[in-house]
Parts: structure tokens; C-alpha cells; sequence
């Protein structure tokens, strides 16, 4: 309940300015030099702030493999201290996706438990490195600006939230859509479909900005605590994972969301979210026990 | 303390890109409508 709260409330704050949407024109403001901490594109009529991954993407405009300060410090702060906490709460696109997963569809396989060491779990380190990192850097031109690839590529968040609606509601830019927006449209529609299937399809396999917070999970304030003693590998927090996370094993696996699916499921108590600061504590605790 | 070095380094990175204009340059880039993002180009 918590959890969906924080979602809803995100995307209605990172999305503020509605008269966008039948205006057919983006936020100008000030607050657009902020980055929120979520996937959320910039050119979406309602979004009142910047997405990391298309700034990032941008800052390499200078050339070369150097990005800028401002949008990394960003990025590493909000992975400091929430890790994927990112993808479970604050991500519009994550909220998007659980939506899409709650249509009533016949489906092969419920869930993909067990399936989180499987090697399509990968394939967003290589989008990352290729198309947020590599080809921006290396096709920045002498203009110094740079192509954000995974924008113009793959970014489904930017075809459906953005370029749809301003195509809709402005017909100069329906008039210059072309090839691009065809491809771009396609990728949307087979992410949806996946999204459709499997929960959290696009988090699990493609998202670059997952795989940039997974990277911090292990270090991240927020954490999944698990007490050892209390576990009797019932498997209820496996089958509760919605990105197929073994919390029993590896409750600090780059794919966890830190959802807290899991501590809800386990009625041995055994699991825990929350800041790093009140393990001390709680060990403390333990300890005079 | 590991954290706590991350963190450091995240608001001094923040602090660094903030002197050297680059706050103004995703400024730039956030309120024209990126074309690439939406299919056009």
C-alpha cells in the first residue's frame, strides 16, 4: 500500500504540468535542471524534471568517455542510498509496468522464480554499455553533441509517454515522423507485449538504469535484511519476488527492487527492509537478547 | 564506510559539475522537445 502510494505520488509530482498534454508542448521551467532518480523522459508533456539516462547521455556531447560530474554525482548519490530501492518505488516506468502486468491475459508462466542467475539478465549491462555509455561518447560530433542512442533506439518510456502524446496533440511533429518513429513505435509494442507477460519485463532483461542502480544494491543505505536464525527456507519469499530473487540466499542481489514482497510473504519473520542505519541497532539488540 | 565515501564523493561530484555550468547544460537539453526521444530524426 506504501509502496503504491510512493509510486502513484512520484509520477504525479516528476509529471506535474498536465496542461502539457493538450497543449502539445513541454515544462520550460527551472526545475528541469534536476534529474529525478526514475525513468521518466524529459520530452513527456507533463515532466517537470530531467531523466538521468538522457542527461547522462547528453553530457557525453563534449566528446570522448567523459561524462559530466553533475548528472554522475547524481546518479551515484541516489545509488548510495537507495540502490534499486529506485525501481520498487520512484520509477514511473516501473509502476507502468506492474500496471500493464495486472491485465487479465492467459499467461505460459506466472512468475520467473529461481530464474535471476539466467544469462538474459545481462542483456541490460550490454544496453548500458552500448547505447548509454559507447555510442553516445563515440559519435558525439564536432557540433559536440551527442546521440542519445538508448533514447532514440530502444527508450520505451520516451515513445509512450512522450512521443505519442505529442504527436497526438501537435501536427507539425506528426508531420515529420518517419522511419525512426516507426522502429521506435515497434520496440514500444514488443516491450509492452513483454511487459504483458512477464512482470517487469523491461527492469528484468533491458533497463540501463536498473543495471546502474544494481551495480549499488550491495552498498546502498536501504537494504533487505536477512536474519538467518528465523529462515526455514520455506521458499514464500521466492515465490513472492517478482523479479525472480532469491531473498533466503542473496537478499543483496543486484535484481532485487527492494519491493519488501518478500517480507510481507515470509511469516517467519526472517526478512526486513529498510536504511543500513538501524542495523546497528538491531544488531545491538540481537546481541543482548 | 564505504557509504559514506560514495556519498561524499556523489555531492562533490554533484558540487564540481555544478561550478564547471554543467546544471545550465542539462537545463539546455531538457527544455527543447528531444526529438530522438520521441521518433523524429
Amino acid at each position: 500500500m506504501l509502496r503504491k502510494a510512493a509510486q502513484w505520488l512520484n509520477l504525479l509530482l516528476s509529471n506535474a504540468y498536465l496542461p502539457g498534454f493538450w497543449l502539445g508542448r513541454i515544462y520550460k521551467g527551472k526545475l528541469k535542471s534536476v534529474c529525478v532518480p526514475g525513468l521518466n523522459c524529459y520530452s513527456c508533456p507533463g515532466a517537470v524534471a530531467s531523466c538521468p539516462l538522457g542527461s547522462l547521455q547528453a553530457s557525453f556531447g563534449g566528446g570522448g568517455f567523459y561524462p559530466g560530474f553533475y548528472v554522475v554525482g547524481l546518479l551515484l548519490a541516489f545509488g548510495a542510498l537507495f540502490g534499486r530501492f529506485v525501481c520498487g518505488f520512484l520509477c514511473p516506468f516501473g509502476l507502468m509496468q506492474e500496471l500493464l502486468y495486472k491485465m487479465p491475459i492467459p499467461r505460459p508462466c506466472k512468475r520467473t522464480a529461481g530464474q535471476v542467475r539466467h544469462w538474459s539478465r545481462y542483456i541490460k549491462y550490454a544496453v548500458l554499455i552500448i547505447f548509454v555509455i559507447g555510442m553516445p561518447a563515440l559519435l558525439a560530433g564536432d557540433s559536440g553533441l551527442a546521440s542519445p542512442a538508448f533514447c532514440k533506439y530502444i527508450c520505451p518510456a520516451g515513445t509512450l509517454t512522450a512521443g505519442l502524446p505529442l504527436l497526438a496533440a501537435n501536427s507539425s511533429l506528426r508531420a515529420a515522423a518517419g522511419a525512426l518513429f516507426v522502429w521506435k513505435f515497434a520496440v514500444a509494442v514488443a516491450i509492452v507485449l513483454g511487459c504483458l507477460l512477464i512482470l517487469r519485463f523491461f527492469c528484468k532483461y533491458l533497463c540501463p538504469l536498473g543495471a546502474i542502480y544494481a551495480l549499488f544494491n550491495r552498498v546502498a543505505l536501504y537494504r533487505l535484511r536477512l536474519t538467518p536464525e528465523n529462515c526455514v527456507h520455506c521458499g514464500d519469499c521466492i515465490r513472492a519476488c517478482p523479479m525472480g530473487v532469491d531473498p533466503s540466499h542473496d537478499p543483496d542481489s543486484g535484481e532485487c527492487i527492494r519491493c519488501g514482497d518478500c517480507a510481507k510473504a515470509c511469516k517467519y519473520n526472517a526478512l526486513h527492509t529498510g536504511f543500513a542505519c538501524g542495523e546497528r541497532e538491531a544488531k545491538k539488540t540481537a546481541a543482548r537478547c | 564506510m564505504l557509504r559514506a565515501v560514495l556519498l561524499v564523493t556523489a555531492f562533490f561530484f554533484v558540487f564540481i559539475g555544478w561550478k564547471r555550468g554543467e546544471v545550465a547544460s542539462v537545463l539546455v537539453k531538457a527544455i527543447f522537445v528531444c526529438l530522438e526521444c520521441i521518433g523524429i530524426g
